[in-house]
């Protein structure tokens, strides 16, 4: 009799130090969609790339359109994921009776960001100098830093895929040119396989 | 018995050890932080905050954000010792029943 009591205890302390100290709300399913976005994107990018060298569909009044082009569809991508993520973290968190403002979520995103902000200066100057080939690597790098920096403010495992981005990221420097099959891997695979983890976790739970 | 006596009484309760074990892995932890934290009511959380200050566990530092208190409160040393110590009993009870 006493002796659960005090194992209750000793659990429910560990609970509250995590539940303090870490948002553990993150949707899994959210981090599926995000990856199966990229996917689609990555081959909406290469579509519209296939279609400017080798089909000829040169639009000689707007040569820019292709880099508009491209932009436009990362930016979409980006924003369905944050918008994805945002609904159903939302709609977990309130399922747990957590709000999601709180102190824990905005430790979290500060910690995400930063690395991820860094990176996105970074890649805008790459950008700028013509260094075209380095983006992919870089932005996955820098993705991997922001989740490996985030995982001590949320669910744990996720310093798995930050590493994992991190690996991959490095590969892809010596493949300048296959960049956006490396973001369809980064974004989009790695992505389905981490959002398909923490899904069938929440499942068991 | 020897077991038994480093148990803490202050400790002996639900929502005194959630406070703690929020306030062990935080600098500090706001009133309503913990309310949320807890799920508890105003009231409750209050008297179990009293308690701890009591016992000189917690320390509590006011502060205005414009027209608003924000109360927030931070453990003390001598409250660490003790939830350590305390922590520490509870585990070598439940060790000492497994075996």
């Amino acid at each position: 009799m006493q002796e659960k009591d005090y194992l209750k205890d000793i659990k429910e302390i560990k609970k509250i130090m995590n539940k303090s100290t870490r948002f553990l709300s993150l949707s899994g399913l959210s981090g599926i969609l995000a990856g199966i976005y990229a996917l689609i994107g990555a081959f909406l990018a290469y579509r519209t790339i296939k279609n400017y060298f080798y089909i000829g569909k040169y639009d000689s009044i707007n040569p820019n359109s292709i880099e508009l082009k491209l932009l436009l569809i990362a930016f979409f991508v980006a924003t369905l994921s944050i918008a994805t993520a945002y609904f159903l973290t939302k709609k977990k968190a309130n399922k747990e009776g957590q709000t999601l403002w709180n102190t824990t979520v905005k430790r979290l995103l500060l910690h995400f960001s930063i690395p991820l902000i860094a990176g996105g200066f970074l890649s805008l100057e790459l950008l700028n100098m013509g260094f075209f080939g380095l983006i992919a690597p870089i932005t996955l790098i820098f993705y991997g830093l922001a989740l490996l920096n985030a995982s001590n403010f949320t669910l744990s495992n996720i310093k798995y895929l930050g590493i994992a981005e991190i690996i991959l990221g490095l590969i892809a420097v010596n493949y300048i040119g296959y960049g956006l099959y490396f973001w369809a891997i980064g974004f989009g695979v790695f992505h389905i396989i981490y959002g398909s983890i923490v899904y069938l976790n929440e499942r068991k739970s | 018995m020897s077991l038994i006596q480093n148990i803490n009484k202050v400790f002996d309760h639900r929502i005194r050890l959630g406070i703690m074990s929020a306030l062990m892995v935080n600098e500090s932890v706001d009133f309503n932080t913990l309310k949320e934290l807890l799920a508890v009511t105003d009231g409750n959380l209050a008297s179990h905050i009293k308690a701890l200050e009591k016992a000189n566990y917690i320390t509590i530092t006011k502060q205005f954000i414009g027209k608003k208190t924000n109360t927030k409160y931070r453990v003390s040393e001598t409250g660490k010792k003790a939830f350590i110590k305390h922590v520490d009993a509870l585990e070598k009870i439940i060790n000492h029943k497994k075996r």
